[in-house]
């Protein structure tokens, strides 16, 4: 495999194992502990440095999990007490565990390679060169994490798909039915650790928040339903990071930051064009809701003035605007809405309604 | 003591302590409305916004003047702030969601940014790495200079604007019915917070910013109920663990001031959660176990003056099983009847038996007569 296949490959994978995680933390609206979680989770690596005395050990991705979950205990607990609310208790735990990270690595790791902006902003294009063995086949390092960590999510996600779905739409019910919300949480949590952990090796922990939320928040726009929103989730995040990978080739930028930079442009096509929720098909409602409601108080005004002695009057095109308290551009505009849409007839000046004009009056009048 | 007199001696130190300080009080009154309003993660989301701005600011300027990066990182984060607002308003997509696609995608957006003036030939992972976790000890005098004048700016406009921020963030709606645009009041309090971060980013770095918007509002908000107060409070505590943190990190090698800084005020926070008057976990504690001391005194003295009006001596004396057995089995009666005893209300006739002084029959009855 040569080096940029195996890069672009490391890219798809990390980016869809983090959509799997990302669409329960943004139905969960938990998307911010994704950015507490892959900041401590630097205070997992470097308490498991100490402990084990080196950075290759594998139980280092088991011991910042651990720490990522200690993190949303901990944010639980405070507010447990009531007494600071949970995005403020958010904001206040993993700055701390983050401190505690930065002063210990600059104080008794100075030597090691630890960076702390190698781990908040990752080195994908230097994956290639660290390689690993895996069933005699020699890979890029962090394509085998990353790899084990999709599988492992896939399989989490079919095996407790059920119980995810049901605790995260309606917990009651989950723990009505013996299902402990409290357990599925924590086991998302660790999730979201474990995944975190092995991505940021790849593009940082900053760009790992891009990776689990925009592609999840993307999916969201499309659909309804959580199994298509997993599926657009990952389409999503597929396209990011070829995307990403494409753009860091041709503009010979940082891979990281461009992964998170087309998360971005992915999620904005969407808001933009996505049908139903997207800006301008809301836009697009908005105003022909507008017309309609105008063409249906013009059919109204008509049919109140039909075949009276005022019909004259009310009912000329030219003093129409006085009568609905429209603007004469306004109200001209209407008038050829809903010509067009066949209510109304001009008549030597004066404005008829047709059959079909008649009925969505009366059908409105009714209601 | 000698820290203390290198305050006033030390350059340095003097600069870095003043900046802080300045930098704790104006995030910790700013922070109070972040607070407030549940929009904690609001000021985490700016500062790392602000990093496409501060490096556009720099290619386009040419400058490595404060001012112009701050002027750079503002607009940011106010661009960020603005398509927040956008997302949660029209789309089903929630504000923490919103948060977090700005926060990373505009990094990242910066990072690439940055590569762009390394292509130019300019020094930039210094620069990179002064704006994750801040260099204190880079200040000079006159960026704190810059930074106490920006502050002042922000803060006389709270106060020029202070009911209007007080109706915003306890009630929007009745401020919007008495003819408020508060949408516009919504945009000026976030982009003076974003102000705030924005001046913080050198001396603590991006990372760490969001803890000093959040932490000592937090603390100060477990001390008192009202918003001046808890402002004052807020501020005072971010100028404190500013002072403090580089003091602290004056004497250490490897401690840089940022990370000190928050560890302080994160101290203070569970301090104050802790053992803040009212609220606090500890004094809530306490008086919920006086609560239920004074509640089986009360039932203990009731029963005994029960048991006494069936004998023509009040003070006939009444066996201890009698107590127990009348107070539903709960337990704790015979240390409530050495507390009686205490206070002179109960005597203890033999090692089993038990009855009511004369002050302890008109305690019981002013008791009976409250609950009546």
């Amino acid at each position: 495999m040569s080096a940029s296949t195996e890069i672009l490959l490391i890219a798809i994978v990390t980016a869809v194992a983090c959509a799997i995680p990302g669409v329960f933390l943004v139905l969960r609206q938990m998307a911010m502990m994704s950015d507490a979680i892959s900041h401590t989770v630097l205070l997992g690596i470097v308490l498991g440095f100490f402990a084990f005395q080196s950075l290759d050990s594998p139980w280092l991705i088991p011991a910042a999990a651990i720490m990522g979950v200690i993190t949303v205990f901990l944010v639980e607990m405070f507010v447990n007490t009531r007494l600071v609310k949970e995005d403020a208790a958010i904001g206040i735990v993993f700055p701390a565990l983050f401190s505690i990270a930065v002063i210990l690595i600059s104080r008794y790791a100075s030597g090691v390679h630890l960076d702390s902006d190698a781990v908040l902003l990752g080195q994908l294009e230097f994956a290639f060169f660290d390689r690993s063995q895996l069933f005699g086949l020699d890979i890029a390092h962090a394509l085998k994490v990353m790899g084990i960590i999709l599988i492992l999510n896939v399989i989490l996600l079919l095996l407790f798909y059920k119980e995810l779905k049901i605790s995260t739409f309606d917990a009651g019910l989950a723990a009505a039915l013996g299902f402990s919300p409290v357990l599925i949480h924590y086991g998302l949590m660790m999730m979201v650790s474990i995944t975190a952990v092995g991505a940021f090796d790849a593009v940082g922990s900053i760009l790992v928040v891009a990776l689990m939320i925009a592609p999840a928040a993307t999916g969201w726009l499309f659909t309804d339903r959580l199994d298509r929103m997993l599926i657009y989730a990952v389409v999503a995040a597929v396209l990011s990071a070829v995307g990403g990978f494409a753009m860091a080739i041709w503009f010979d930028t940082n891979m990281g930051g461009s992964m998170a930079t087309m998360c971005g442009v992915v999620f904005i096509i969407a808001l933009l064009t996505a049908p139903d929720r997207g800006l301008i098909a809301v836009a697009l409602r908005r105003m022909r809701q507008r017309w309609e409601f105008s063409q249906t108080m013009l059919a109204i005004h008509l049919l109140n003035h039909e075949g009276t002695d005022a019909e004259e009057d009310e009912c000329r095109v030219d003093h129409l605007w006085e009568h609905l308290r429209w603007q004469p551009d306004f109200a001209e505009q209407v008038i050829r809405y809903a010509e067009g849409h066949g209510v109304v007839r001009r008549q030597r000046g004066i404005l008829n309604l047709t059959d079909e004009g008649r009925a969505i009056a009366e059908k409105a009048m009714v209601r | 003591m000698d820290l203390f007199l290198e305050l006033f001696t030390d350059y340095t130190l003097r600069t870095v302590a003043l900046g802080t300080a300045v930098l704790g009080i104006v995030s910790g009154a700013l922070g109070t409305y972040a607070v407030l309003r549940r929009q904690s993660l609001l000021g985490d989301a700016m500062s790392h916004a602000a990093l496409p701005g501060v490096v556009l600011a720099f290619i386009i300027t040419g400058s490595r003047e404060p001012l112009v990066l701050l002027i750079g990182a503002g607009i940011a984060g106010i661009i960020g702030t603005l398509f927040m607002l956008l997302i949660t308003r029209y789309t089903r997509i929630r504000e923490d969601s919103a948060l977090g696609i700005i926060l990373s995608v505009f990094f990242g957006f910066g990072l690439i940014l940055l590569q762009v003036v390394e292509r130019l030939g300019l020094p930039n992972r210094a620069g990179l790495n002064v704006f994750l976790f801040g260099q204190a000890a880079t200040l000079l005098f006159r960026d704190v200079v810059l930074m106490a004048i920006i502050s002042l700016l922000v803060i006389s406009i709270v106060i020029l604007f202070w009911k209007e921020f007080k109706l915003l963030s306890f009630d929007s709606d009745f401020g919007a019915s008495i003819g408020f645009n508060m949408v516009w009041l919504d945009i000026l309090l976030i982009s003076l917070l974003v102000v705030a971060i924005v001046i913080g980013l050198q001396a603590v770095g991006v990372v760490l910013m969001s803890a000093m918007i959040v932490a000592p509002a937090a603390a100060a908000r477990q001390w008192t109920d009202s918003l001046s107060i808890m402002m004052i409070l807020s501020a005072i505590f971010g100028a404190i663990s500013g002072i403090s943190g580089a003091i602290i990190s004056s004497t250490g090698a490897g401690l840089s001031t940022g990370p000190v800084v928050v560890l302080v005020i994160s101290t203070i926070v569970l301090f104050s959660v802790l053992f803040a008057t009212k609220r606090g976990v500890v004094w809530s504690w306490y008086s919920r176990l006086r609560r239920q001391r004074m509640l089986i005194l009360e039932s203990v003295l009731n029963n005994m003056l029960k048991l006494a009006e069936q004998h023509d001596d009040p003070t006939h004396p009444h066996a201890l099983v009698v107590l127990e057995a009348m107070n539903h089995g709960q337990g704790g009666v015979k240390n409530t009847l050495s507390e009686l005893i205490k206070r002179g209300w109960v005597v203890q006739i033999d090692p089993t038996h038990f009855s009511l002084t004369a002050a302890g029959i008109e305690e019981a009855e002013t008791f009976l007569l409250q609950n009546n």
